[in-house]
């Protein structure tokens, strides 16, 4: 369907301007890149199943994506844990009164494992991660490692892409709930012992109105950006081409890509994801 | 084995390859030569399947490998080895996990047996104990050997050679050259090399065949490459500036 839109777009093409210009260049370009990274989604779910499973870089890759993610995830989940208790504290206190600042709890818990914490991990893991793989799958399409690894056998899909794509599946909901843990904890912290806010309350209400499925639909979400992560980066570094410049150019743009789809896809699956489902 | 028959290739409004013919005997080897950027590379993907053509086919045995799929290529890239241009080898593994990586793949040998092909391989191309070293502490000729132990590790029958002389100085190529003679005298194996040195073209090959703006213009032994009376193969192999060939 794709293809045929591309190509009947294509036959309005003024032959008398230059590639670049002609009206729907760039319409035709997005579908096109739209449809290479469909393409490759499609091919690393059918790969999925066939063997041989490349084990040793699937565990290369759980290190790289969730145990050296540790450190960046730790930073962000705790200061934003503790800049959100911050901002609620100055909210209840000021506008509800002295006493309701417990209900801080919910508030920071509910925000941040559903949507700040989910986001945050996916940007600054596309950011740590995408990005590298970009560079090193970029360094081996310009060096001819890819070629040099179809011909000895190996399905570069199945060789590069499955490995990383299953493994920032599994590792972002990691980093997320770790995430969640910190930044639950650093609220509580700033709550309680630099503003003196009641813990019995503040845990009491915390797990009053907080839900199991709070935390479940952000795990869903990074999950889910895990994929996108992965496969940008990997897309990427696939069509690199022109030498440092152009590997160069493939991290820059997976950044980017993945940091817009995921805050796109991160809106899509709030909206579509039921609030509430009673666990 | 080999035969190319009417191979096209473009890449966007760039006609690369414009109805090549070629065929690759058992046991010789075959020298394509021509100027850089002419297509050779493009036309040695084809022949390993890394690129689709356009148009036209190409006979491995009998079977016409264009039409293939990846996993049905695999059974008929099994029988090839190539030596790339760049060496390709993996920079994150070492020579050892380089020149086992297709042994893995191809063959069901045990760890064991596999970690002695490793280092057979290795000593037929003159190397010995560098199994744990990684590429980037080797020189470009070491490089080189590592990559041909590499491609002949599972023991292909074909094996093509990307610019083998490139990137090294006169002697190494030349130790690559009889490399090159070596194993197809003890592998027993067809070699497709492509290449604008012809001092290592005159020296290895059987035949010689001149691409030209997408096609095979001349194809002899050394000898009637040299006295061929073709303007563009004589400019080329005297490596003149001036003559017919002018988009240099």
């Amino acid at each position: 369907m794709l293809g045929l839109l591309t190509w009947s777009f294509n036959l309005l093409k003024p032959e008398m301007l230059p590639k670049e210009k002609y009206p729907l260049f760039y319409f035709n370009s997005f579908f096109q890149q739209v449809g290479e990274v469909g393409l490759l989604l499609v091919q690393t779910f059918k790969n999925l199943f066939k063997k041989p499973w490349e084990k040793r870089i699937f565990i290369q890759q759980l290190e790289e994506i969730g145990v050296r993610s540790l450190p960046v995830v730790s930073l962000t989940a705790s200061f934003i844990g503790l800049v959100f208790a911050l901002q609620t504290y100055i909210g209840f206190h000021r506008y509800i009164g002295p006493g309701s600042e417990t209900f801080g709890g919910p508030i920071i818990s509910l925000g941040l494992s559903k949507e700040l914490i989910p986001i945050l991990v996916g940007l600054m893991v596309s950011g740590r991660v995408g990005s590298a793989m970009a560079a090193e799958i970029g360094t081996m399409k310009i060096t001819e490692q890819i070629d040099a690894l179809f011909s000895l056998g190996a399905d570069p899909t199945r060789y590069l892409v499955v490995p990383r794509a299953v493994a920032c599946f599994i590792m972002l909901p990691c980093l997320t709930i770790y995430g969640d843990i910190l930044g639950m904890a650093a609220g509580y912290f700033y709550n309680v012992y630099l503003m003196g806010v009641n813990s019995v309350l503040y845990i009491r209400n915390t797990l009053l109105y907080m839900e199991l499925w709070d935390v479940l639909s952000g795990l869903i979400k990074a999950a889910v950006f895990g994929v996108i992560i992965a496969i940008i980066g990997c897309w990427q570094g696939l069509r690199a081409e022109g030498g440092a410049e152009g590997v160069g150019r493939a991290t820059t743009r997976t950044v980017v890509i993945a940091s817009i789809v995921i805050l796109i896809v991160n809106f899509l699956l709030s909206k579509a994801l039921p609030a509430d489902i009673g666990i | 084995m080999i035969r190319v028959v009417d191979l096209h290739k473009s890449f966007g409004e760039n006609k690369v390859l414009q109805g090549v013919n070629l065929r690759l005997k058992h046991g010789e080897t075959l020298v394509i030569i021509g100027q850089s950027g002419c297509g050779k590379s493009v036309l040695l993907k084809h022949i390993i399947g890394l690129l689709k053509p356009d148009r036209g086919k190409i006979f491995v045995d009998g079977v016409d490998i264009t039409p293939l799929s990846d996993d049905a290529l695999h059974k008929i890239t099994r029988r090839f080895g190539m030596l790339f241009q760049g060496t390709a080898l993996f920079d994150s593994m070492t020579i050892g996990q380089n020149v086992s990586f297709g042994l893995e793949r191809y063959t069901d040998f045990s760890k064991e047996k596999i970690r002695e092909s490793v280092k057979e391989n290795l000593a037929k191309v003159g190397l010995k104990g560098i199994e744990n070293l990684m590429p980037y502490e080797l020189s470009g000729g070491m490089k080189k050997r590592v990559g041909l132990a590499r491609a002949i590790a599972y023991g292909p029958d074909i094996i093509l050679y990307d610019e083998p002389s490139t990137g090294i100085d006169p002697i190494r190529a030349d130790a690559i050259n009889d490399l090159i003679i070596k194993m197809k005298k003890e592998l027993k194996v067809a070699t497709l090399i492509i290449t604008h040195d012809m001092v290592s073209a005159y020296k290895v090959a059987d035949r010689i065949a001149m691409l030209y703006e997408g096609k095979i213009i001349e194809m002899g032994t050394p000898e009637e490459i040299k006295n061929s009376k073709n303007p563009v193969v004589q400019q080329f192999i005297h490596g003149r500036a001036e003559g017919p060939i002018e988009n240099w």
